[in-house]
C-alpha cells in the first residue's frame, strides 16, 4: 500500500494499560474520533506519523514516474489530464503531511526524513514508466489499489487522517477511470498498442499486488494499528478484493493477466491468484528497486534547488512585514 | 532547515450566502502565497467562492479538558429547545 509494514509503537495486553490508555481505547472502539489536542498514547501518535508519513512521502513521490510522460503524452488532451492528476497526487501529499503535523512533527522534519532514507515511500513507485501505456496501467491499477486501502480509512479513528482520506478518495476515482481509459484506447488501437498495453499490464501486474504487503495475519504489529483503527483491513483482504475487481476489468480490455494460476474459485467466491514474489518485494523496500536511486535523486534535487526560493519568499516577506510596521 | 514556511489554517466559501468552514491547512511565507497556494491546493474543483487564510499559531482554542465545565452546563437547559413546550393541536402551527 501507499504506507506498507508500518511497525507498531502499540501491542500492549488490555491487563497492563494504563487507566487513561483503557479511557483512549473505550472512544476508539465506540467509534468517536481521536483529535490532536487530545490525549493519546506515544505509541499511537508515532505509529501514525510514520503511517501518514510514508503515505504522504509517497503521494510525492507517486508524481515522478507519470510525470515523466507529461511532456511527451500523444495529444493535448491527455496531456492536460495528466498535468491535472499529477497535480493532484502533490495535493494529496499536502493534506497528508498538514494531518501528520498535527500530531507534533514538523513539515522539515518530515521531508528531512525522507531525503535521508529513515523513511519510506510505497514500493511500487520504483518502476520505471517505460511507454504511454505504462501511464494507463499505474492509473488502472496502482490508483486502483490505493483505492482499496483509502475507502476504509475514511473511517480510521484519526480526525484529521481521516478528513484527508474523504478528500482524496473524491478526487481519485478520476485517476483509476482516466488510467482505465488509456488502457481502453490503447487495447482497442492497432496491434502494436494491444501489445504495449499487454505489456504494461505483464510489468505493473505483481507490483501493483506487492502494494498492499505480505501477509499481516499474524502480525502483532497489524493487531495493535486494527485495534487502533488506523488499520482497517487485513493485507490478504484487501490484495484479494483487489484481484476480484481487476480481473473482469483485464478481460473486458481483452488482456491477460500474467499468471497461469489465475482461476475463479467458485466454492471460495474469489479468484485464486499466484503470490508475488516477496524476495523482489524487499530488495525493492531496501533501495535495490530499478528505480531507487533515481526517484530520491530527483527529490533530493528539488529540495536543494529550491532553496533559494523558499529563503527568497521569506526574506520578502519578512521586509514586507518590516516596512509596514516602520509605515504605521 | 529552521527556516520553514509558517503554517495557515485555509477556510473556504463553498457557495454563495453558506459560511466559510476550516478545510486544512498548509505552509507559506505570508498572507497573499498563502491564498494563492489555498486556491491550488483546496479549489481545483470549484470548491470555492472565497477563501479566508489565518496563521495557526494566531488561533486560540477551547482545550479538550475543559470541556466538561464549557457544555454541561447547557445539557440541563431542555426549555430552550421549542420542543420543551406542548402546543395543543387546536393553536395549530406555531
Amino acid at each position: 500500500m501507499y504506507a506498507q509494514m508500518i511497525k507498531s509503537e502499540g501491542g500492549k495486553d488490555p491487563s497492563e494499560m494504563t487507566p487513561e490508555e483503557v479511557r483512549f481505547q473505550a472512544r476508539i472502539d465506540a467509534g468517536e474520533k481521536i483529535e490532536p489536542k487530545d490525549w493519546m498514547p506515544e505509541g499511537y501518535r508515532k505509529t501514525l506519523i510514520r503511517q501518514i508519513g510514508q503515505h504522504a512521502h509517497s503521494e510525492i513521490v507517486g508524481q515522478l514516474p507519470e510525470g515523466n510522460w507529461i511532456t511527451r503524452a500523444p495529444t493535448l488532451e491527455r496531456k492536460a489530464i495528466l498535468l491535472a492528476k499529477v497535480q493532484d497526487e502533490a495535493g494529496h501529499g499536502l493534506y497528508l503531511y498538514c494531518a501528520a503535523e498535527t500530531l507534533g512533527v514538523s513539515r522539515d522534519d518530515l521531508t528531512e526524513q525522507l531525503l535521508s532514507g529513515r523513511m519510506k515511500y510505497s514500493s511500487i513507485f520504483n518502476y520505471p514508466t517505460l511507454t504511454w501505456a505504462d501511464v494507463g496501467a499505474v492509473g488502472w491499477l496502482v490508483d486502483g489499489a490505493a483505492i482499496m486501502n483509502q475507502v476504509p480509512l475514511q473511517r480510521t479513528s484519526y480526525g484529521p487522517y481521516s478528513r484527508a482520506m474523504i478528500r482524496i478518495c473524491k478526487e481519485e476515482s478520476f485517476h483509476q477511470r482516466q488510467g482505465f481509459d488509456i488502457m481502453m484506447k490503447m487495447a482497442q488501437g492497432t496491434p502494436e498498442q494491444k501489445r504495449m498495453a499487454q505489456d504494461a499490464l505483464n510489468r505493473f501486474w505483481y507490483p501493483s499486488l506487492m502494494m498492499f504487503g505480505p501477509s499481516d495475519a499474524e502480525s502483532v504489529h497489524s493487531a495493535q494499528n486494527m485495534a487502533w483503527k488506523i488499520k482497517i483491513n487485513t493485507n490478504d483482504e484487501l490484495r484479494q478484493k483487489f484481484v476480484d475487481q481487476t480481473v473482469p476489468q483485464a478481460e473486458y480490455l481483452g488482456l491477460t493477466v500474467p499468471d497461469p494460476d489465475l482461476k475463479w474459485n467458485e466454492e471460495r467466491g474469489h479468484y485464486d491468484f499466484s503470490e508475488p514474489d516477496w524476495t523482489e518485494f524487499f530488495d525493492v523496500l531496501n533501495g535495490n528497486g530499478p528505480c531507487n536511486n533515481e526517484r530520491m535523486e530527483a527529490r533530493q534535487e528539488a529540495w536543494a534547488d529550491g532553496q533559494w526560493v523558499r529563503d527568497g519568499l521569506m526574506a520578502h516577506a519578512a521586509k514586507k512585514r518590516a516596512r509596514k510596521m516602520a509605515a504605521e | 532547515m529552521s527556516n520553514e514556511w509558517p503554517l495557515w489554517e485555509v477556510f473556504i466559501r463553498g457557495q454563495h450566502g453558506m459560511s466559510h468552514r476550516h478545510v486544512g491547512s498548509l505552509h507559506a511565507p505570508d498572507a497573499e502565497m498563502a491564498i494563492k497556494n489555498a486556491r491550488d491546493v483546496y479549489t481545483r474543483r470549484n470548491e470555492g467562492v472565497s477563501i479566508w487564510v489565518v496563521e495557526a499559531a494566531n488561533i486560540a482554542a477551547s482545550s479538550p479538558t475543559e470541556k466538561g465545565p464549557l457544555y454541561d452546563p447547557s445539557r440541563s437547559k431542555v426549555y430552550r429547545h421549542p420542543t420543551f413546550f406542548d402546543i395543543p393541536d387546536e393553536v395549530g402551527a406555531m
